[in-house]
C-alpha cells in the first residue's frame, strides 16, 4: 500500500471509529494529512495546559542582551551548511527562551552561564562576549567545548558547565524542528506499512531475518482481510 | 450538605472506565442490563482532533514534548501522572511509593504498553512450587476460555509457541522485528535466552468494521484515532454504548458505596467535579473498577454500622498484599548500529520482540521470575535527544565536545546506536506491603486519601541483580558497550520504586477464606455479595506478566456472573 492508500484508509477508519461516538461530525476533511491544519496550536492541550502556556509565554525570564548572546552561540554551536540552515534559521532562541521558562531549573545556570561567559570575555578581551570578533568568541569556546579529564584547564570547569546545557538545548532545539529533521534524514512519523527492514540496509548489517521467525509475521497482503481462527489457534484468514 | 439522589435504579454501577470497567461495562450492557458508568476524569475519544496527540510533531509543543506538564511528555495519552493537583497520596517514613492515576474516560488504558500476556499455569499457584505468598481459587483452566475470547473480541497479536507457562492465544500475526531486535535475538541466542515475538493488542490485521488496522506511527501510547490499538474507552466503552443501555458519568469521583441497613450495596455517592456537590446513585450491583487501590480506597472509605471497618474488610485484608511488577533498566550503546541508513522503522508502539522468563528458580536465589522487553531504534526525536551528541566518541576514538558541523555529524553517526532493556518481574505478594487510609489527609473533594507502605525483600533484590548480570551479559553478547555502572546492593540492584511500573494489584484479593481474602472467586464481596471488584485488585499474584490482560479476561467472567446471579436473583 502506498502512502496515498494508507491515508485514505486511516480517514476511512477514524471516521468509521468516530461514528459510533457521533463525534464524526467534528473531525474535518483529510485530518490525517496534516494534524497542524486540524488544530492549529493546539497540540491536544487540555484547557488548563494551553492557560499555562499562556502564562508563561506572556512572562519574561532571559533579557535582550541575554538573548543576543544565546543567539551568537547558538550559531557558533550550529552554523548553516551548504544543505541545512543554522540554529538560528531554526529559531533555537525562541525555544531557548521558552523552555527556561517552561523549566525552571535551567534558570540559575542560564543566567549565571551567561554572566560567566561575558565575565571572562572582559577579562580576556576587555568586552562583552556577543561583541567580541569571531576569533576571540571562539578562543574562549575552545577552552570550554571540550572535556578536560586530566584537568589541564580547572578555571574553564564553570564555563565547561554552561557550554554543556547550552550546547544540549541548541541540539534538542535544533534536531526537534522541520530543518533538523531534514538535517537528520528522518522519515517517521506518517501512516505507513510497515514490513520489516529494507532489504538493502539488512545486507549491510551481520544479522537476517530467520524464514521459521519471518513465517510466523504479518502478510501485509491480507491486512484488511478479518481475522478468522481454527479451534487450534491458527489463523486461517 | 444535602446529597442529591437519583431516583433512577441501574442494573449495576460500574466505577471506572478502564480495563476492568469497561470490560464490564461492555459485557452487562451487551447483556441488556442497565448500567452507570461513572468515571472521575472528563470525556475522552482518541479520533477527537481537539485532543489527539497523535502524528504530532515535536514542533508543535512549544517545549518539544518535555515533560513539564505531563510525565511521559506532552503527546503521552495520560491525563493525570503521579501527581494530581488536588488529590494527594502519602507514604508512611521509609516507603517511596508511586502512584500513576489517569483521569479520562478509559483510564490508564489509553497510553499502556499494550502488552498483553496470559498468566499461566504455575503464575495461577505457585505457591505449591516454591512456598510463597499464596495460591488463587481459581487455575488456569477456569480463565482460559476467557482470554481465549478476549483475543478475538480485543486483538493481539503474537506467536503460537508452546510454552507451558506463557500460554499461547488466538493472535493476530507479529510485525517483523526492527534492526536493533535482530541484533537482540542474535546476541540473545548466543546465551541460551530466548527471544519470541511480542504480545501486544494491536490491531495489525481487521477483526472487524469498527476499527482500523494498524498504520504502524509507533505511537500507541497516544492512544490510536483509529482505534486500531486497545484502549478502554473506544475498544469497549464506545460499543457498549450502541444500545442506549449505558449513562455515562465523567468528571464523577466516587466516595464510597452506600449499603443499606442489612449491609448490601444500595449504590454509590460521588462528588460531581464541575459543581463540587455530592450526588448518589443507586444500583442492584456495584462492580469498582477504580484501580486496584483506588478500589481499595473506596472500600475503606465506604464505613457503615455493619461495615465499621470499611466494606469488605471484615477480614482487615483490604489495601494489603499490595504489589507492583518490579523492575530495573540498563543501556549499551551498539557500534554495529553506528551510521545508520535511515527509514521510517516505528513499527508498532512498542517492541516487536521480548524474552519471557527462561530461567529455573529451582536453581537461583530468588523464586520467581521476569520477562525482558526490548528498547532502541531510530524513534522520533523530542526533547531531550542529541542531547550529549558525542559522548559514545570516546568508545570509538573520536573527539567527544566541540561545536559545530562536527556535532551534526556526530548526531546522525549515533542517532538509533542505543539498545535498551526493562526487567520486568514478579514481587512476591506480602501482608505487610499495603495502602491504607491516611488519618490526617483529605482530598480537595474532602474524601481521606491513601497511604502506602512498601519495602523490597532480598527476592526482590536478587532477581533485580540477575538482571543486571544479563543486560550486561546480553550487551557483550551483541559486541555492545554498557551503559553506566552496575546499581549495587545499596541501589537495590537498579530497583524502579514500588508502583513506578504501574502494575499495582493484590489489595482485594480473591480466596475461598472470607478471614485471608476480601473477594470470592467471582470477585465479589464476602461480606456484601453485591459488590464486585473488577480491576487487578483480587490478584493473588501479579506473576511475570503484565496485569492488563488478566484483568480484563476476569472482568469478563466476573461481569457474566454478575448477569447470571441477577437471572437468578440472587443478588
Amino acid at each position: 500500500m502506498d502512502r496515498r492508500e494508507s491515508l485514505k484508509t486511516l480517514l476511512v477508519g477514524s471516521v468509521a471509529g468516530a461514528s459510533l461516538t457521533g463525534a464524526a461530525s467534528c473531525a474535518p476533511k483529510g485530518e490525517a494529512e496534516s494534524t497542524e491544519a486540524v488544530a492549529p496550536g493546539l497540540y491536544g492541550r487540555l484547557p488548563e495546559e494551553l492557560e499555562r502556556d499562556k502564562r508563561i509565554r506572556a512572562s519574561i525570564f532571559l533579557n535582550e542582551h541575554e538573548l543576543e548572546t544565546i543567539a551568537v552561540l547558538c550559531d557558533i554551536i550550529l552554523p548553516a551548511t551548504a544543505t541545512a540552515g543554522s540554529a538560528t534559521d531554526a529559531g533555537v532562541p525562541d525555544f531557548i527562551e521558552f523552555i527556561v521558562k517552561d523549566i525552571p531549573s535551567h534558570q540559575l545556570p542560564m543566567r549565571g552561564g551567561l554572566a560567566w561567559l561575558d565575565g571572562e570575555s572582559n577579562r580576556r578581551f576587555n568586552k562583552e562576549f556577543k561583541s567580541c570578533s569571531d576569533s576571540e568568541q571562539i578562543s574562549i569556546i575552545d577552552d570550554i567545548a571540550y572535556p578536560d579529564p586530566d584537568g589541564q584547564k580547572p578555571d574553564m570547569s564553570h564555563g565547561r558547565q554552561f557550554f554543556n546545557r547550552m550546547r544540549g538545548l541548541t541540539l534538542t532545539g535544533y534536531y526537534t524542528t522541520r530543518m533538523g529533521f531534514d538535517d537528520l534524514g528522518y522519515k517517521g512519523n506518517f501512516p505507513n506499512v510497515w514490513d520489516g527492514v529494507p532489504p538493502e540496509v539488512l545486507a549491510e548489517h551481520d544479522v537476517d531475518y530467520d524464514p521459521e521467525w519471518i513465517a510466523k509475521c504479518v502478510d501485509q497482503s491480507k491486512r484488511e482481510v478479518i481475522a478468522e481462527w481454527d479451534d487450534d489457534m491458527n489463523l486461517i484468514t | 450538605m444535602q446529597i442529591k439522589e437519583s431516583p433512577k435504579v441501574y442494573d449495576a454501577i460500574v466505577v471506572g472506565s478502564g480495563a476492568g470497567g469497561g470490560m464490564a461495562c461492555n459485557v452487562l450492557a451487551n447483556a441488556g442490563l442497565k448500567v452507570a458508568l461513572v468515571e472521575a476524569g472528563p470525556y475522552f475519544d482518541p479520533a477527537d482532533p481537539v485532543t489527539k496527540t497523535q502524528l504530532k510533531w515535536p514542533w508543535e509543543s512549544p517545549r518539544r514534548g518535555a515533560s513539564s506538564t505531563r510525565d511521559f511528555g506532552d503527546f503521552d495519552m495520560s491525563w493525570g501522572d503521579w501527581e494530581i493537583d488536588g488529590e494527594p497520596y502519602t507514604t508512611t517514613a521509609d516507603t517511596e511509593f508511586k502512584w500513576w492515576r489517569a483521569r479520562m474516560l478509559g483510564g490508564r488504558t489509553n497510553h499502556w504498553g499494550r502488552i498483553s500476556l496470559r498468566f499461566g499455569p504455575t503464575d495461577f499457584k505457585h505457591k505449591d512450587v516454591d512456598g510463597l505468598g499464596e495460591n488463587w481459587p481459581i487455575g488456569y483452566d477456569e480463565v482460559k476460555p476467557y482470554y481465549d475470547r478476549l483475543d478475538k473480541m480485543v486483538g493481539v497479536f503474537g506467536s503460537k509457541e508452546g510454552r507451558y507457562n506463557d500460554p499461547d492465544g488466538y493472535f493476530l500475526p507479529p510485525p517483523k522485528p526492527r534492526l536493533h531486535e535482530l541484533y537482540y535475538i542474535k546476541g540473545a541466542r548466543k546465551l541460551g535466552i530466548p527471544v519470541i515475538p511480542s504480545r501486544l493488542s494491536m490491531l495489525t490485521k481487521r477483526i472487524n468494521e469498527d476499527r482500523g488496522v494498524c498504520f504502524y506511527c509507533g505511537q500507541c501510547n497516544r492512544s490510536c484515532s483509529v482505534y486500531a490499538d486497545f484502549s478502554a474507552g473506544s475498544v469497549l466503552v464506545f460499543p457498549a454504548q450502541k444500545n442506549g443501555q449505558v449513562d455515562l458519568f465523567t468528571n464523577a469521583h466516587v466516595r464510597s458505596v452506600t449499603t443499606d441497613a442489612e449491609g448490601k450495596a444500595k449504590g454509590v455517592s460521588y462528588i460531581n467535579k464541575e459543581d463540587r456537590k455530592e450526588y448518589e446513585l443507586r444500583g442492584k450491583v456495584v462492580v469498582l473498577a477504580a484501580s486496584a487501590c483506588g478500589s481499595a480506597r473506596i472500600l475503606l472509605n465506604s464505613k457503615s454500622a455493619q461495615h465499621p471497618n470499611g466494606l469488605g474488610n471484615s477480614s482487615n485484608v483490604v489495601g494489603k498484599y499490595l504489589h507492583d511488577s518490579t523492575g530495573s533498566s540498563r543501556a549499551g550503546f551498539i557500534p554495529a548500529l553506528m551510521d545508520r541508513k535511515m527509514y521510517n522503522e516505528d513499527g508498532v508502539g512498542g517492541m516487536h520482540v521480548y524474552t519471557p522468563w527462561w530461567g529455573d528458580n529451582s536453581k537461583l536465589p530468588f523464586k520467581r521470575g521476569y520477562h525482558i522487553e526490548v528498547w532502541g531504534g531510530m524513534g522520533m526525536p523530542s526533547y531531550g535527544f542529541a542531547w550529549n551528541p558525542s559522548d559514545f566518541n570516546k568508545y570509538v576514538g573520536g573527539v567527544v565536545g566541540g561545536y559545530g558541523d562536527k556535532l551534526r555529524a556526530d548526531v546522525k553517526r549515533f542517532f538509533g546506536s542505543v539498545i535498551g532493556f526493562g526487567g520486568r518481574g514478579e514481587c512476591i505478594a506480602r501482608e505487610d506491603n499495603y495502602c491504607e487510609l491516611d488519618p490526617n489527609v483529605v482530598d480537595e473533594w474532602g474524601i481521606p486519601v491513601l497511604r502506602f507502605n512498601y519495602t523490597f525483600s532480598d527476592q526482590e533484590r536478587y532477581q533485580a541483580r540477575h538482571m543486571q548480570q544479563t543486560f550486561e551479559e546480553l550487551i557483550d553478547a551483541m559486541d555492545g558497550i554498557v551503559l553506566g555502572d552496575t546499581p549495587t546492593r545499596e541501589q537495590n540492584y537498579g530497583l524502579n520504586k514500588p508502583g513506578e511500573i504501574i502494575h499495582e494489584v493484590g489489595t482485594t484479593r480473591m480466596g475461598d477464606n472470607p478471614k485471608t481474602s476480601v473477594t470470592n472467586k467471582w470477585q465479589a464481596l464476602h461480606d456484601a455479595p453485591n459488590v464486585y471488584v473488577a480491576d487487578a485488585g483480587p490478584f493473588v499474584s501479579q506473576a511475570d506478566k503484565n496485569c492488563t490482560w488478566t484483568i480484563m479476561a476476569l472482568s469478563m467472567r466476573a461481569s457474566e456472573h454478575i448477569v447470571d446471579e441477577l437471572k437468578k436473583m440472587n443478588i
